[in-house]
């Protein structure tokens, strides 16, 4: 599956057309258990992130990225600092815990679709739930949807029937419903060996061309980092926080003959260097993958 | 655990929300039982038994008799004794049938066959076999328990991670160590929660026993907590009745608590996330 | 995927249990099945018959209890011909199915918020397992003092042993649900009702129905129990009766009988559980993958 071949300028200015979406991360400090253990997972992290970009969050296992992802979406709250979504505050002095919300939606690493339900009615969940739109108007745009991703055929098939690679690609697809405004992925290929994982990336890719949501996605593979980012932040090893970034400037639209080109060796190497150094650190101080 | 913690654990609203609901519970069964003597009107049910109030005075004055404690130890001797043949056997042949796909295909059809039969379904036929009730009691408690460990070994030896048992062989280890080293701890989780599940059905089918045998006239063994409820009733002091199926509720969950810790001493590896 | 499993991703119900079925025969599995009931058999035969051991002569013999069952006119007046055998069981079962119907549509939704809700947790959790450690039996005195008659009492016995394991069980299941489900519920949208319904419920069912199995297994334990203290009729007064009577070949007719609608009741269950879970059973016959 290769990702279609658009001419749109859009689509080659990478993220200043697109205003919804945008992710302010203010001085945010996450401290676990203060009264206790005292486990700063966060240290006074700040982070821009444009509209329709997608931003890359890579670090060595159990740094605190997904502490981050977590307080964006709304599961647990932060000590101190801010987070905004389009200038609106999320969470922040006042209110320490985001409500999570259909406006930024978790595609989780393990997986969370509802095993119980096919892969259509997990689709239509959301839209269902919300109760704003008739039932054929939803599983019209339900099916069409997984079609448009290639997953036609596969609508009446429980999630433990089909794939893990195909069952992520449902996921997408069921958070794209509610027209989020941003997309967060907890390492979602991390179980994938590498052969479904390129094919997943090309796939991701091509949804997102096709509907234009920020990306907010944790990985601590780089190849896959500068793959798919616009921008890559590197984050120090436990507690995280920013320690570089590193512009993507190759062009969108992307496909798998970026992998051999020139300029991913170059990007490559620039990060790699300071991923190490970070990863080594984390070994050196034993800690647990979060 | 520091005192502050406990103390915060003990004073927390979770706390004080469970006790007022057993309180409320408390106050529901004393105003009940007591309503026939303030009002005249019996209300259905709880109106024909004891109320707190006098059950508490009633244990009172059992504390100070000596048959009374008799009874605790007879049945947790009772307890413990069949308990312990279930394990000394059950754990062997769990494991076995686990290891040995041969032996599991043969003993654990029979196995299944005979575990719907409830272990008091076995009572009479366990006073005709052995020479003393008293061991009638314990063979039948021991199978209740039996039962209980061998199906938790066998679920927990089955759901081993296959990698381990790899990673050893790939050391050298021979078939002995593999299983003392690998299958054995890695069990033991298993065994504990079965053995704390097979805790308290053993007490139940004591409790049973000492009844049936007690209350059955089959000439049985005297004694122990279940024989001291039965008898309260037949002699018509039901504070009495009351006071015994509390203090067997202790027991039973003292043990299983001791039994849980017991378990934790011996697999620390589980506390850590 | 090799064949065998392309096919049977393919088949469902009939056709995928009698594909089970039929693998089952090919392997070494009833046989050995067989070696173990006859090698149970034979020693009973032995110990009891032929070789009259010591502890063993006043024991029922196979031979004995086997002409017994079969008789149509039985020594004891309980054999397959009578119609006496099959009121017991009828008894006893309906016994088992009040006592289980009511502690489940009791027990379920208890433990559902018991699971669900934190704060309806912390106020009933602790009054509930106050109570629980209680054995079953011990309730028995005070069950005949408070109901009348002898049918509510076994009623009642049978009933609160199934509703504590049902309940607790199922409180376990929902809070053995991954919290990615919850979350990601949240996420889209739904507010509290919409996840317990779409997602609790459905999610807690595989540990309910786990439950379930335990609960009848308990329920016929706890019936057998209170019929052989305080019924008429029914298949534990049967044993009992029997052994009191000194006709003892009954006493077995009565435990196999036990045995054998005890698994039938247990398999029943599992069988509604695997019909209400589809997923499931689709997912385990496929494998991890």
């Amino acid at each position: 599956m290769s990702a279609a071949m658009n001419t749109d300028t859009n689509l080659q200015t990478n993220v200043t057309n697109v205003t919804k979406g945008a992710i302010r991360i203010e001085d945010v400090v996450k401290v676990y258990d203060p009264d206790g253990a005292a486990v700063m997972a966060v240290d006074h992290c700040s982070i821009d992130i444009p509209g329709g970009e997608i931003c890359m969050i890579v670090g060595p296992s159990g740094c605190g990225k997904t502490t981050l992802l977590n307080a964006i979406a709304g599961f647990h709250g932060i000590t101190s600092g801010e987070i905004y979504l389009d200038n609106e505050l999320l969470c922040g002095p006042g209110k320490m815990q985001a409500e999570p919300g259909s406006d930024r939606i978790v595609v989780f690493q393990n997986g969370a679709l509802f095993p119980w339900k096919s892969n259509l009615e997990n689709v239509v969940f959301g839209p269902m739930m919300e109760g704003k739109l008739s039932k054929t108007v939803i599983y019209d745009k339900a099916i069409k949807m997984m079609a448009d991703a290639g997953l036609g055929g596969t609508e009446h098939s429980f999630p433990g029937e089909v794939s893990s690679g195909l069952r992520r690609r449902v996921e997408i697809v069921r958070a794209l419903m509610l027209e989020p405004k941003v997309l967060l992925f907890d390492e979602p290929y991390r179980a994938l060996d590498s052969l479904t994982k390129s094919v997943m990336h090309e796939a991701l890719l091509d949804i997102y061309y096709k509907n234009k949501v920020t990306i907010f996605f944790i990985t601590h593979d780089l190849e896959e980092a500068i793959f798919l980012g616009h921008r890559l932040i590197i984050m120090s090893s436990r507690p995280c926080k920013p320690k570089k970034i590193v512009e993507v400037d190759i062009p969108h639209p992307r496909d798998y003959s970026v992998l051999t080109s020139p300029r991913f060796r170059e990007l490559m190497e620039e990060a790699k260097g300071v991923v190490n150094e970070e990863a080594k650190k984390a070994f050196e101080a034993g800690e647990k993958e979060g | 655990m520091n005192i502050t913690k406990l103390k915060d654990k003990v004073f927390s609203r979770a706390f004080f929300r469970g006790v007022i609901a057993i309180s409320i519970f408390l106050i529901i069964w004393e105003v009940g039982a007591r309503f026939e003597s303030w009002y005249g009107y019996r209300v259905p049910w709880i109106g024909l038994i004891p109320a707190p109030s006098a059950v508490f005075e009633s244990w009172g004055g059992l504390i100070g008799d000596p048959s009374y404690w008799m009874s605790w130890q007879m049945s947790f001797m009772r307890v413990l004794g069949g308990f312990f043949a279930a394990m000394i056997l059950g754990i062997p042949f769990g494991l076995f049938m686990a290891v040995n796909r041969t032996f599991h295909d043969t003993a654990f059809p029979t196995f299944e066959i005979l575990r719907p039969i409830p272990p008091l379904a076995w009572v009479p036929a366990s006073i005709i076999f052995w020479p003393t009730a008293e061991l009638s009691i314990a063979f039948v408690t021991f199978l209740g328990a039996f039962y209980t460990i061998v199906i938790n070994v066998l679920g927990g030896a089955k759901s081993i991670n296959k990698q381990y048992l790899q990673a050893a062989q790939s050391m050298g280890a021979s078939q002995w160590d593999i299983f003392r080293r690998v299958v054995l701890p890695a069990t033991l989780p298993s065994i504990v929660v079965g053995s704390a599940v097979g805790m308290g059905i053993t007490w139940e089918v004591v409790v049973a026993a000492e009844m049936i045998s007690g209350g059955g006239g089959s000439g049985g063994a005297g004694g122990g907590l279940g024989f001291f409820i039965w008898n309260s009733y037949v002699g018509g002091s039901y504070e009495q009745i009351v006071v015994g199926m509390i203090s067997i509720g202790i027991a039973g969950y003292f043990s299983s608590e001791m039994l849980r810790n017991l378990g934790g001493f011996l697999t620390p590896w589980l506390k850590t996330r | 995927m090799n064949n065998a499993s392309l096919q049977a991703s393919e088949m469902t119900g009939m056709a995928l249990t009698m594909y089970r079925i039929s693998t089952w025969f090919k392997s070494p599995k009833p046989y050995l099945m067989l070696v173990g009931v006859g090698f149970l058999l034979a020693i009973w035969y032995l110990f009891v018959e032929v070789w009259q051991l010591p502890r063993f002569e006043d024991m029922p013999g196979l031979t004995e209890v086997v002409t017994e069952y079969f008789s149509p006119d039985p020594i004891y007046g309980l054999s397959v011909y009578t119609p006496e055998y099959y009121q017991h069981i009828g008894i006893s079962l309906r016994r088992i199915a009040y006592a289980f119907f009511l502690a489940t549509v009791l027990g379920v939704p208890l433990g559902l918020f018991l699971g669900w809700s934190k704060k309806f947790h912390e106020f009933i959790f602790p009054l509930f397992e106050v109570l629980r450690p209680i054995p079953i039996l011990a309730w028995v005195p005070l069950a005949i003092i408070m109901f009348s008659g002898s049918e509510t009492p076994v009623i009642f016995l049978t009933f609160l042993a199934s509703f504590f394991a049902t309940t607790l069980n199922t409180m376990l299941g929902v809070q053995s649900i991954d919290e990615s489900y919850t979350r990601a519920a949240r996420c889209l949208g739904a507010n509290g009702w919409q996840t317990f319904r779409h997602v609790i419920v459905p999610g807690a069912m595989p540990y309910i129905f786990t439950g379930l199995q335990i609960s009848i297994g308990v329920a016929w334990f706890s019936l057998v129990a209170g019929e052989m203290v305080s019924g008429q009729f029914g298949l534990g007064y049967v044993i009992n009766t029997a052994y009191t009577m000194v006709t003892y070949p009954t006493i077995v007719i009565g435990m196999i009988t036990l045995g054998v609608t005890g698994f039938i009741t247990s398999t029943m269950v599992r069988m509604a559980g695997d019909f209400m879970m589809q997923w499931r059973v689709r997912e385990l016959a496929l494998g991890d993958n």
